[in-house]
């Protein structure tokens, strides 16, 4: 029996580089989406109701949006809203759909010696990190998390260097040997900090993954949650098929429709990684 | 060392119990090295095999071009081939990005280099002896040809053989122009990175000792032909 299962899996394997690809929508995400097992737990719904296989390419939102530009996907889901309103008036995407949020965390280790858990709002957890020169982890990467830590910084009011650093990170980064720009995916920042025990903006999603899995992948801390500067809002948007006419628009409209429906914003808000919530459906407050 | 322990136990169960997701990864890891090679060394072994054999202007050049190829970064040749069939490509049309097909022709490419370069070496090592003796006895050149190409056959297959190696344990052309998209195009090893990336280290280590069987049957292959061909 398992034989022939192993054997069919080779079979569907071959069949599947050889046929071409036309019911299937090529959706551009972010590594937080994938990592948090959001998709995979909600999109089987998807594909037996629509018949429409999803092709889930998981990259940072800024990635992901250069991907939708070349036409190279039909539609993305992510998490910068100023780099989607930029997509959206230069014409590459379509109207903006809001389908889910969570929130961002300061995360470091327990002991805090930056002392960011007493900091009044996100902002000044940041520049409280800056002013002890403990090591902080950034995505480095363009990715919506990366985006949203970049606003941070300009608002603690730590000296920036608008130059990115050398590696060719983009935008500004404070300047200091205790910043490290690691351009990786959530994932990778986390672990990273862990052992280095520094600190790192993390979206909730992906830390509950990291920190409540069994064993634990992090025993680094939330020190600061809650500020609505923190707040981290997903759309999903189709690519213009005026300006790529080859990409799968219907296949887009299908799953937009869906991903906002009722029935899938349930199944959202009730996806939980023992036993915590990790997306709420709708839009942000 | 626990964890090591732990990936072990691992692996053992995801192969004894055929882990559905396993052995689609490696089934797919399995055709684009093969797909890959082969459609490498049908360019590649001529093409060794003509800059070993002929002399013409340019052919030291070519050997050194070939031999800086050797070194070339996998993402490197990733990304050129992504210029090309991304949408925006001169072949976007073809719809190749984030396709098993897509994934075949970056690998091909990449070891287009090691195979033609290796079969330059393996015709080379025989082709002075063999060929002056076989044309003082008075074998014609396409005579002697076919003696000097009977005699590196072994060298011949252990130059396709790396470039099997090579695809097979491969992740950067892999996952720049596959996109490691789960059911589509994750590999073997596009999973291992991004089970790495997620902290989940013996799930990654697991797979990398399926990995490493993978390899060893065919290069247990290669061995059982080599032998053959030494008895012979």
């Amino acid at each position: 029996m398992s034989k022939k299962l192993s054997l069919l899996l080779v079979l569907a394997g071959l069949t599947q580089a050889c046929t071409s690809e036309t019911r299937i929508l090529t959706l551009a995400t972010t590594t937080s989406t994938e990592n948090s097992g959001l998709l995979a737990a909600i999109h089987p719904d998807f594909e037996a109701s629509h018949g429409i296989p999803v092709k889930l390419v998981a990259k940072g939102t800024g990635a992901a949006l250069r991907l939708a530009r070349g036409g190279d996907a039909d539609a993305v889901l992510v998490h910068a809203p100023q780099l989607e309103e930029e997509f959206v008036q230069e014409g590459w995407g379509q109207t903006r759909h809001p389908v889910m949020y969570n929130d961002f965390v300061i995360i470091g280790p327990a002991d805090d010696p930056a002392g960011a858990a007493q900091s009044p709002d996100a902002a000044s957890a940041l520049l409280s990190v800056a002013q002890a020169e403990a090591l902080f982890v950034s995505r480095g990467d363009a990715s919506g998390t990366h985006v949203k830590e970049q606003g941070l910084w300009e608002r603690s009011g730590v000296a920036l260097d608008a130059q990115g650093d050398a590696s060719g990170a983009p935008g500004s980064r404070p300047t200091g040997d205790w910043y490290h720009s690691i351009g990786q995916g959530m994932g990778k920042t986390i672990l990273y900090a862990t052992e280095k025990r520094g600190y790192a903006l993390s979206d909730r999603g992906t830390y509950y993954a990291f920190a409540l899995d069994e064993p634990p992948r992090t025993d680094l801390e939330i020190l600061h949650q809650g500020d609505a500067a923190l707040a981290n809002p997903y759309h999903v948007i189709a690519v213009n098929p005026e300006r790529h006419p080859h990409i799968q628009a219907e296949e887009a409209q299908a799953y937009i429709r869906w991903i906002t429906s009722p029935q899938t914003q349930h199944a959202i808000g009730a996806y939980r990684v023992r036993g915590e919530t990790l997306f709420r459906p709708g839009p942000a407050p | 060392m626990t964890t090591l322990f732990e990936a072990l136990a691992h692996a053992l169960r995801l192969v004894l119990t055929l882990d559905p997701d396993v052995m689609q990864y490696a089934a797919r890891s399995l055709l684009i090295a093969l797909a890959a090679t082969t459609g490498a060394a049908l360019f590649a072994v001529p093409l060794g095999v003509l800059l070993a054999e002929r002399e013409f202007f340019g052919r030291r050049l070519a050997v050194t071009a070939l031999n800086t190829l050797l070194g070339v970064p996998t993402v490197v040749v990733g990304l050129f081939v992504y210029a090309f069939i991304s949408r925006s490509g001169p072949l976007g049309d073809m719809g190749l990005l984030f396709r098993v097909p897509g994934i075949i022709l970056g690998e091909m490419l990449l070891i287009l280099p090691i195979i033609t370069a290796f079969t330059l070496t393996a015709v080379t090592r025989v082709d002075r002896d063999i060929r002056r003796t076989a044309l003082s006895l008075g074998a014609s050149q396409g005579q002697a040809l076919r003696l000097v190409l009977l005699e590196s056959r072994f060298g011949i297959l252990a130059a396709v053989i790396a470039g099997f190696g090579r695809v097979i344990g491969e992740v950067g052309v892999a996952t720049i122009l596959g996109g490691n998209a789960d059911a589509f195009t994750r590999t073997i090893t596009t999973a291992i990175v991004l089970n790495v990336n997620m902290g989940r280290f013996e799930v990654a280590l697991a797979l990398g000792l399926v990995l490493l069987t993978l390899s060893f049957c065919v290069n247990a292959l290669l061995h059982l032909v080599q032998g053959a061909g030494r008895r012979a």
